[in-house]
């Protein structure tokens, strides 16, 4: 057993990819002992930006030796069959041996030695590398065939225990030597083994495990900052880039000059974050401290002056920009930065982002009737949502769009809610992004979304597969959490057909896609009620029910159907349902129009219905059912009678409790048919001889499958 | 060696400097390409040169023009006018991380006092239908050279693959002398700065690349230098139509700059210019390949 190390070193490899790189080595490593029958102990992988080391520990010597057998003919097949045999395996007849009556070759394969397999492994392993980006180089790239690495591969060592393992691949040869820190120690370093690698490493300034320089890079950028007196913040992100751009990670402070501060703080940490790589730092009252940590790749011989000074100049400047774009986007109101979005193509099918803002405050006046929110400020901040897209922050910050707007209505003294509103309408951005809850801002933030899936589905351009180049599922994600977070009655159907009439008043061609939109809307819900333990096949059986696109209404009735459901009641009627539905379907029982069910077998209308049962005020429903189900010519049993009476009073009281949308209540009705309805089936038989009796029966089944519908489609319910 | 002990080096001095470290080093040293460009990259040394077999080494300074970066004088960082020094070897040698550090070593920035770092960043130029990969170079967090190793040029492989280094001269000589305002770089050792030569020439061209020149002429240039292109092609004669290429992408970012060009249609112009481009390496290769077929078997596998 011993010990192997391999180290590829080369020109520096992208922060970014130096994790995938780690997992890939091992991968393709594990591969090629696998295919050699070997087996390692632990095995680590580390990574700088110049180089991808692992260590294989206890790798046996060679690989075992194995004998492999060969199936020949039989011994009675004729002497041509065994002379292929023979001819196959370059045998001859006395080499092999015969068991119940079939011969066999047997070949003794004897162990590899593992120097030998690692020597092929390592080539196939560089090859194989599947680097996102790859190039060629060097005088070997006037064949495009040449080798293909992420940047120039310069060196490779590979030792076994304590020896070379000798390879080579194009033009770089496997050896001892390694080199370290670029800077500190540019020269040459001999490697022994595994042993002594990483020591041999860090006295020559590389620190290789990228673990250890991270937790450098996080606790020294820390230690600076409270040695400033104040507080670094933390990101995890950054630790790890600023580990992936060193080999010997030196964080410093430094300061900036406190006049940027005038500048969001937003766009100084985007600023030192994205385009410096810096952390920023509070004070202890929470707000941004005019100071950066940088974090360097030497132990500078001024202790990092020179270093710190050049870094606060390159953040000036890039300040100074920051503050010379919000100095001059500030000049312009909103208002009139809006005019310029008549250039800017929202899409191609679509027009131009200032015809979205004119539909953005036809929008809010529809919204109006349904929502009781701060119309006024809506409205201003809807004729100003996109404005700062053609500022000239946004432009160069693009994630800034939404937050600059806000700041910039603040600036120009237009009031906080209109500001937030401006602010606030992108919200929410995801899953654990709050959503807005103040009136102006909620409506802004949703008639942005709906606006936008209108658009696209009206445009055909929805959504197919993993492909939503357009966001429109989180659009609609974050509708309905605007929309059931914040209690908002609405008509969704309305809401889409009034934003599709807005594009068509302005002469782009739009689709009514309301019924995609819905189903749309439906299938986004069920998974996001899955997190909330919401059954799916609940809310299918309240939307089966059809014309329900007020999605609080829809959650409160699924809400109160799944208390039911889990309850004993609950579990009893919705067995007692699929019973009288798998009756009445196993009888071809035609429903009963006048019993509104929308299930199999609608007989349509003949005109000549009793006009009395299509009376919807529910006090009446008692007598019309009367008519709909006339007195049988036969004394009933007593608990077809019972079951009759429960229909006559849960019917009116189901449906007041429906129309009221107390639909506890309305479970509570269906609940008062569960022992009626269990009675009914272990006494009565509605397959009777009579066939009077038995129509009347069925009629009766059908009659409670009518009123369970009423609040719910049972037939979606699974179990 | 470096000079930190010294007087830090005049704008000139260190373009002298790297001359010699290039020249050293077996490069020639070309003067800059005689036309309006927006790139060291757009020059026949390096993007016509790229392409082929034959080995190249070469190192020049190249004016570059962007239009849209003017800032009448006003901006201590921007100019619409500024010098790239590029160098171009192929194929690309083994050191050339090495000698690019010596070459900053040259020009006074010892690497154990300043923080150099290469920082991925691949380089893509749509118009010449170009990409490689490399890095930013950083010096203390300020980005002195593109360093790329260059894949594709016109639409064709690289092969062999020539280094590209791009150092912004203006950027490094603020560095160096540490000057905040690049007006007040040292130009030579004898009393003229950077303002004095350039002030008023980024105050009038500011203004006439915004404000002043006649949108109408530079359509037809565009218009003209397209078919004169194309005629170039059809007479066999692809590096004057590139150089037509070349005025046509400048005549276009003179277009952007007076906000003629509306977004939709700065697609098209790109693509137009890129046609040119490709067409002219097209040609070049078509021109050259059977001899280098000949000398090199290896390359036309």
């Amino acid at each position: 057993m011993t010990d192997f190390l391999l180290e590829l070193r080369s020109e520096e490899i992208p922060a970014r990819m130096q994790a995938g790189a780690r997992a890939d080595l091992e991968k393709l490593f594990r591969k090629q002992l696998d295919a050699a029958g070997l087996k390692a102990g632990d095995i680590t992988v580390w990574s700088t930006p110049r180089r991808l080391a692992l260590i294989a520990r206890d790798l046996p010597l060679a690989t075992e030796a194995v004998s492999e057998e060969t199936k020949g003919p039989k011994t009675s097949a004729p002497e041509q069959a065994l002379e292929g045999f023979l001819r196959k395996t370059g045998l001859t007849k006395d080499q092999l041996t015969q068991r119940d009556g079939v011969w066999f070759a047997v070949t003794e394969k004897p162990g590899r030695a593992t120097k030998d397999v690692l020597a092929e492994a390592i080539p196939a392993i560089i090859r194989a590398f599947p680097w996102p980006k790859s190039q060629r180089w060097g005088a070997a790239s006037l064949s495009t065939e040449s080798l293909r690495w992420v940047r120039p591969l310069s060196g490779i060592v590979a030792i076994l225990g304590e020896d070379l393992v000798e390879c080579e691949i194009s033009g770089v040869k496997s050896g001892y030597a390694t080199r370290g820190h670029r800077f500190h120690c540019p020269g040459e370093i001999t490697i022994g083994s595994a042993s002594d690698y990483a020591e041999k490493l860090r006295a020559c300034h590389v620190i290789v495990d990228h673990v250890e320089r991270e937790a450098m890079v996080r606790e020294k950028a820390k230690a600076a900052a409270e040695a400033a007196g104040l507080v670094l913040v933390e990101d995890e992100g950054l630790v790890i880039e600023n580990a992936g751009l060193t080999e010997w990670p030196v964080p410093l402070l430094g300061r900036f000059d406190e006049a940027f501060l005038d500048v969001p703080p937003e766009v100084i940490q985007l600023t030192a974050r994205v385009n410096q790589k810096y952390f920023i730092c509070r004070d202890s009252a929470g707000k941004l401290a005019n100071a950066f940590v940088c974090t360097a790749n030497i132990e500078a011989k001024d202790g990092g002056a020179a270093i710190v000074d050049g870094n606060r100049k390159v953040l000036a400047a890039r300040l100074s920009d920051a503050r010379f774009f919000w100095e001059q986007d500030k000049k312009k109101p909103l208002a009139e930065q809006a005019q310029k979005l008549s250039r800017i193509t929202f899409h191609e099918k679509l027009g131009t982002v200032a015809q979205r803002h004119e539909r953005f405050v036809s929008l809010v006046d529809d919204l109006q009737g349904q929502l009781s929110a701060s119309v006024p400020a809506a409205k201003q901040a809807a004729s100003i949502l996109k404005s700062d897209l053609v500022t000239e922050m946004v432009g160069e910050f693009p994630e800034l769009q939404g937050l600059m707007g806000g700041y910039y209505a603040e600036a120009e003294g237009l009031p906080l809610n209109v500001a937030e509103a401006v602010r606030d309408h992108y919200k929410p951005a995801g899953q654990a992004d709050a959503v807005p809850s103040e009136g102006p801002s909620i409506v802004t933030a949703l008639i942005d979304k709906v606006d936008a899936l209108v658009g696209f589905f009206g445009a055909d351009l929805k959504p197919t597969g993993s492909k939503d180049p357009f966001a429109l599922r989180r659009a609609a994600l974050g509708s309905i959490r605007l929309i059931t977070e914040n209690n908002l009655r609405l008509s969704l159907g309305q809401l889409f057909n009034a934003a599709a009439q807005l594009y068509r008043n302005q002469s782009i061609a739009v689709e009514n896609a309301s019924e995609d939109l819905l189903a749309f809307f439906a299938d986004r819900l069920k998974v996001q009620q899955r997190e909330a333990g919401v059954r799916h096949d609940l809310i299918d059986a309240v939307f089966a029910l059809g014309g329900e696109d007020d999605l609080v209404r829809l959650l409160a009735r699924v809400h109160a159907l799944q208390a039911f459901v889990g309850t004993e009641d609950g579990t009893n009627l919705l067995a007692g349902y699929k019973r009288a539905a798998n009756i009445l379907k196993k009888e071809g029982f035609a429903a009963n129009p006048n019993a509104g069910s929308e299930g199999e077998g609608v007989v349509p209308p003949t005109g000549e219905e009793d006009p009395l049962a299509l009376v919807d005020d529910p006090a009446l429903e008692g007598v019309a059912a009367q008519f709909a189900h006339p007195e049988c010519n036969y004394a009933r049993e007593p608990a077809e009678q019972a079951l009759v009476d429960a229909l006559n009073s849960a019917e009116p009281q189901a449906a007041g409790a429906v129309a009221a949308e107390d639909f506890t209540a309305a479970m509570a009705a269906l609940a008062s048919l569960r022992a009626p309805i269990d009675a009914f089936f272990d006494q009565v038989t509605v397959n009777d001889a009579d066939a009077n009796k038995r129509s009347s029966r069925l009629a009766l089944l059908d009659r409670f499958r009518a009123a369970v519908h009423k609040v719910a489609d049972f037939s979606r319910i699974e179990g | 060696m470096a000079d930190t002990d010294k007087a830090p080096l005049s704008l000139q001095d260190m373009i002298l400097r790297l001359h010699a470290f290039w020249s050293e080093q077996g490069c020639l040293i070309l003067q800059p390409y005689d036309m309006r460009m927006g790139a060291g990259t757009f020059h026949t040394a390096t993007t016509l040169r790229a392409l082929g077999p034959e080995p190249w080494n070469a190192a020049f300074v190249q004016p570059c023009r962007r239009p849209t970066d003017g800032r009448y004088g006003e901006n201590p960082n921007r100019l619409q006018h500024y010098y790239q020094y590029q160098v171009i070897l192929k194929p690309s040698p083994e050191n050339l991380q090495e000698l690019y550090l010596q070459s900053l070593v040259e020009i006074g920035i010892d690497p154990l006092v300043h923080d150099i770092r290469f920082v991925e960043d691949d380089w893509e130029s749509p118009t010449l239908g170009a990409w490689g990969l490399g890095w930013e170079v950083w010096c203390d967090g300020m980005e002195v050279t593109q360093f790329t190793y260059f894949q594709q040029m016109g639409g064709f492989d690289c092969k062999p693959v020539a280094g590209e280094l791009t150092y912004g001269l203006e950027r490094l000589a603020m560095y160096i002398q540490g000057v905040d305002n690049v007006y007040d770089l040292k130009f030579n050792n004898h009393g003229v700065s950077y303002g004095d030569v350039f002030l008023e020439n980024e105050k009038q061209m500011s203004k006439w690349n915004f404000e002043v020149a006649d949108t109408d002429s530079l359509f037809e240039g565009f218009r003209r230098a397209e078919e004169e292109c194309k005629r170039s092609l059809d007479a066999g004669v692809p590096i004057a139509a590139y150089e037509q290429a070349i005025e046509a992408s400048h005549l276009f970012n003179l277009l952007q700059a007076r906000g003629v060009i509306s977004v939709q249609e700065r697609a098209s112009y790109m693509g137009r210019v890129r046609d040119l481009a490709r067409g002219s390496c097209e040609a070049y290769m078509e021109k050259n390949a059977d001899q280098w077929a000949a000398k090199y078997p290896e390359w036309s596998k």
